[in-house]
């Protein structure tokens, strides 16, 4: 039925074309960031410059892969692709190599690979699968639990290596759910959650339920003589309490002490958090020496010489702030928000509903990791490290981003087959 | 709402951030001022590396002063490199070839230029080090050893490789790391944690005062001292009876665990891995590849136990209650154990029962009891499983579990490997009739035999051994270490078992090794093997081996030694095995003229034979 699909393929350039640009700055960025000595070659696989090079032309061969399959594929077997990064994920257990205190990786050779990357594809895919489904109501509290059930998993897997930063990207699908149906209250409680967790982790259960205790009393007396407020408040209270007390619990007794290190390194609550103090104030004075034109390329001595670690990794946007100024920063920020307008562009003229919350599903998660990296690097957001896409060096996230940004192009560009 | 949704998100971000840069980058000046005026150093302090001792306080590795130099090649002003080299007493040639190889390295990084300077060199260095710009002097310590020994287990600390800098960002190019034995097993207590202090430095690359009063500075925290399990006495008695052998002893202390002497042999001073001479000592020993000194026998060598292993299968048979110490078997120089198979043996008198067969070592015996523990179920896969898993139990094929970074896991068959190897599922339990022997497809490392007999000591328990024992004077609370592990055998199977053992010496084949005044159980072991010349395979003179433990009761040490080719096990392992024991437990040798035939004993002869590319002559 579909055989005429390539025919008819018109893939959206523009978005390529943004696409195109942040790999390349990624690119050049990172060879800056990377070379410290004196190299002469592009492609010097020992070094990180070299290996992205490589990922960047492997990705599009994947891209290729992407588009020559039909594209019901992907509807059809988001399923089948579930299954298979979710046991790749369980498998980590058993077969995954402890890299920097999360077991993350696979190692075959000198080839490493992050399941977690993949999985959000994956995640993608079966997400606008089940939305896409006329039936699906998230008031309904079937289909609400069902489908969180399905994001739960995979991000419980990925917290549990530990890797929070990763596991986080996932409540870009409740975006998802929310966008679909779900009930405005859901954010609400997903946003006391997150801040009733760090409370936790960072003042202890008592403070803070203290805090939410002074919280509800101030609402009490705002909300002055409207019916009906004491008994969702209290409600409210003791939700948070118990969910303080399990985290509290969850966090002393199951964590091992090494999942409890990287915690409190992330939340900053370790004595050895000086060398990461030491690096973020590193990162801004990188990033505030780079004044409006930059250094210019090559140029940029402060990201050089192991101040900042994963300087090529997750915090290559100093890189670009040091070498390429205000001036720079303002373009790649641009060309993102060009690009995350566009994709929800995109979105509106999409045919089938599935297409249409697949690329939900798109938008969120690269928001997310945009919204989280950059703030994290000129420190708005706490240290949470997660990658900037195309930006940053690695295989696995660069390829995770290329499918899933081109599976969308991709039923993008056959959307008119589709009848 | 929701349909304007994401883009009010993504629009309220992007605006945030811009905010942000413009004040970080466009309206406070102080960061382009420190990054412009100020450049920070760091001077790290490394904490002393803790000192090994073993089980009795004898000190056995402790620390000298070294000192490296060290380069930032972007800091390299012109500088006279032809007086430079002389004092580093190096050619003015490699000078520039290393300068290009710290360069490529990084111009910002430091880099060792020349590692491990001597005081004296150091100290004529030092006065003039002002002259050259970007060079600095780096202090560390090394190793220094008390003793000439058991380089296997303390293995050797050299500077980190550049992969594991990649992998843990603790460590920077010319840190020392723990490469193997103990020094790889304990980096992390022996290392400590090294410090920073980190200082400004002005334009002209003065130090003008600590960075920031010091806050991000780190005091570093002294490394912990380790006492080992192993009696460097007994260790260093090994060695010397294994000079000019090859193989391994393995001596635990049952009721611990502990390991109290793991010999290898051939063995190296482990001085010769410290210093300037390291690198090349260290190609010595690695591409020495026929002796292969760094090849700890005592933890990776695989060989097949032979008829030590005959111990476990009566154990295993009494269990299964397929025989009773009463059994008799017959034996006329072997058996038929199937129809035209014929498995030899030595002369010996016939019927055999329990004991005789052990201290006989029968070969008919053996290989009855075995089939007899397989044919009990109903199918041979049943049996073998079975069989294994009692086996298994005793810490044979797979890891045992010690501290020391390497090993192997043996191998102990099951059903599974059978029907690989006769894909119909069609074998009978005589197929495998060699592993009633200890022959066959089982393989066994030194420290497992040395381990199984702890556990028949104990009478049905082990200890998994380890190395260390006490850390920072305290004793280890290692629950893998301090946990009894139990076989699958009853204990009261053990003692007519044992009996037998004890009469290896008294009238088995342990006779000649008999020491008067103490009382051990032992069993001796021969094993064929195999090597290929030419793609042909061909036989070499059988390993000896000899596994014992003593006293009687309360056992004090257990022991296996293993002398390759030695031919039987009485001739080389038994002696080495009864030698070890006496010193252990009474301090002084009785029988000189055997630890002078065992201390003079040489087998290089033996292990020229294959290499000579003419025939010879095997078991002479």
């Amino acid at each position: 039925m579909n055989t005429s699909g390539s025919r008819h393929l018109k893939p959206d350039w523009v978005i390529i074309f943004l696409f195109i640009c942040l790999a390349g700055i990624g690119f050049v960025n990172i060879y800056s960031a990377s070379v410290s000595g004196l190299e002469v070659s592009l492609l010097d696989l020992s070094k990180p410059h070299g290996k992205q090079l490589m990922f960047i032309g492997l990705s599009s061969i994947l891209i290729l892969l992407i588009f020559s399959l039909d594209s019901k594929f992907y509807e059809r077997f988001a399923f089948v692709f579930y299954l298979i990064t979710t046991l790749l994920l369980i498998g980590l257990f058993i077969f995954g190599k402890k890299i920097s205190g999360a077991t993350s990786w696979y190692v075959f050779g000198g080839v490493s690979i992050q399941p977690s990357e993949f999985a959000k594809v994956s995640c993608a895919l079966l997400v606008a699968k089940y939305l896409s489904d006329n039936q699906v109501d998230l008031k309904n509290l079937k289909d609400l639990s069902v489908l969180s059930l399905w994001i739960f998993i995979p991000a419980f897997l990925i917290l549990i290596q530990p890797d929070a930063g990763s596991a986080l990207v996932f409540t870009a699908f409740f975006l998802v759910m929310y966008l679909h149906s779900l009930s405005g209250w859901f954010v609400f409680a997903g946003f006391s959650a997150i801040i009733m967790f760090l409370l936790t982790l960072l003042l202890g259960s008592t403070w803070a339920i203290g805090v939410v205790l002074g919280f509800c009393v101030l609402l009490y007396f705002l909300l002055g003589k409207r019916k009906h407020k004491t008994g969702p408040l209290l409600l409210f209270f003791s939700i948070c309490v118990v969910f303080s007390l399990s985290v509290n619990y969850i966090f002393q007794e199951v964590f091992e002490q090494r999942h409890r290190d990287r915690f409190n390194i992330v939340l900053g609550l370790t004595e050895d958090n000086r060398d990461i103090g030491f690096n973020t104030y590193q990162s801004k004075i990188a990033l505030g020496s780079g004044g409006f034109w930059g250094k210019g390329f090559m140029e940029g001595t402060q990201t050089k010489g192991n101040f900042v670690p994963e300087q090529h990794t997750d915090y290559i946007f100093t890189t670009v702030g040091e070498e390429w100024g205000f001036a720079g920063s303002f373009v790649v920020i641009a060309l993102f928000v060009l690009f995350l307008l566009r994709l929800l562009h995109l979105i509106n003229r999409q045919k089938t509903a599935f297409a249409k919350w697949y690329g939900f599903g798109v938008v969120c998660v690269f928001f997310i990791h945009f919204a989280i990296n950059i703030g994290m690097v000129i420190g708005v957001v706490p240290t949470i490290g997660i990658p900037l896409p195309f930006f940053s060096y690695g295989g696995s996230s660069l390829w995770g981003f290329t499918l899933l940004l081109f599976i969308f192009i991709k039923l993008d560009a056959t959307r008119y087959n589709e009848w | 709402m929701r349909r304007f949704f994401l883009h009010g998100l993504i629009l309220f971000s992007a605006v945030v951030f811009v905010a942000k840069l413009a004040q970080i980058q466009l309206l406070d000046n102080s960061y382009e001022l420190i990054a412009n005026n100020i450049s920070i150093k760091k001077v790290y302090d490394f904490p002393e590396r803790g000192y090994i001792y073993d089980r009795n306080g004898t000190l056995l590795v402790s620390n000298q002063p070294s000192y490296d130099i060290m380069v930032i090649p972007r800091e390299v002003k012109e500088i006279d490199s032809i007086e430079f080299s002389k004092l580093l007493k190096i050619r003015p040639e490699d000078y520039s070839q290393m300068f290009s190889k710290a360069k490529h390295y990084s111009l910002d990084l430091p880099s060792v230029f020349v590692p491990q300077l001597s005081k004296e060199d150091f100290a004529a260095l030092q006065e003039k080090m002002w002259k050259f710009e970007g060079f600095y002097i780096q202090k560390r310590s090394l190793r220094d050893y008390q003793t000439r020994h058991a380089a296997n287990i303390l293995g050797y600390i050299a500077e980190v490789n550049e992969a594991k800098i990649a992998q843990n960002n603790y460590y920077q190019m010319g840190d020392l790391i723990g490469i193997q034995g103990v020094e790889k097993a304990y980096e992390d207590e022996l290392r400590g944690v090294k410090g920073v202090k980190r200082y400004q430095k002005d334009r002209l690359n003065r130090i003008i005062s600590s960075f920031k009063d010091g806050i991000y500075d780190t005091l570093p925290s002294q490394g912990k001292d380790l006492e080992l399990t192993i009696d460097i006495e007994l260790q260093s008695y090994g060695e010397m009876l294994m000079q000019n052998k090859r193989g391994g002893i393995v001596a635990i202390e049952p009721k611990t665990g502990e390991i109290l002497a793991l010999v290898n042999a051939p063995s190296y001073d482990p001085a010769l891995l410290v210093g300037r001479e390291r690198s090349r000592n260290f190609t010595k020993l690695y591409y020495d590849t026929i002796a292969k000194p760094l090849y700890d026998r005592g933890l990776l060598a695989e060989y097949p136990p032979g008829s030590t292993f005959k111990i476990l299968n009566a154990l295993i048979a009494l269990q299964e209650g397929v025989v009773s110490e009463d059994t008799k078997v017959y034996c006329h120089n072997g058996y038929f154990y199937a129809r035209g198979s014929f498995m030899k043996c030595h002369s010996h008198a016939s019927p055999v029962d329990l004991d005789s067969g052990i201290y006989n070592s029968c070969n008919a015996y053996f290989g009855t009891v075995y089939t007899r523990t397989l044919e009990k179920f109903a199918t041979p896969q049943l049996g073998i499983d079975n069989w294994a898993k009692h086996v298994k139990s005793f810490g044979l094929g797979d890891f045992l579990g010690y501290d020391l970074p390497t090993g192997k896991k043996g191998l102990v068959p099951t059903s599974v490997y059978y029907n690989r190897a006769y894909p119909n599922g069609n074998w009978r339990p005589a197929a495998t009739v060699s592993n009633g022997i200890g022959q066959g497809e089982l393989l066994t490392t030194p420290i497992q035999l040395a381990n199984f007999t702890a556990a028949i000591a104990n009478r049905g328990f082990y200890y998994t051994p380890h190395i260390i024992r006490k850390i920072e004077g305290k004793r280890i609370e290692v629950p893998e270490y301090t946990e009894k592990k139990t076989t699958t055998i009853d204990p009261k199977h053990f003692e007519p078992v044992i009996e037998g053992m004890f009469n290896v010496f008294e009238k088995g084949t342990g006779r000649s090794v008999r020491v008067e005044g103490i009382e051990i159980c032992g069993k001796t072991g021969t094993a064929e093997n195999f090597t290929k010349i030419d793609g042909k395979r061909v036989q070499l003179t059988d390993h000896s081996i000899f596994i014992a433990f003593a006293p009687k009761d309360n056992p004090k040490i257990a022991i296996a030694v293993f002398v390759e080719n030695g031919y039987w096990g009485a001739r080389w392992a038994g002696p080495i095995a009864s030698l070890m024991i006496q010193k252990h437990l009474n301090d002084s040798i009785s029988r000189k003229d055997l630890e002078k035939r065992m201390l003079e004993g040489s087998l290089l002869f033996e292990y020229d034979k294959p290499l000579s590319g003419e025939p010879f002559n095997i078991n002479q």
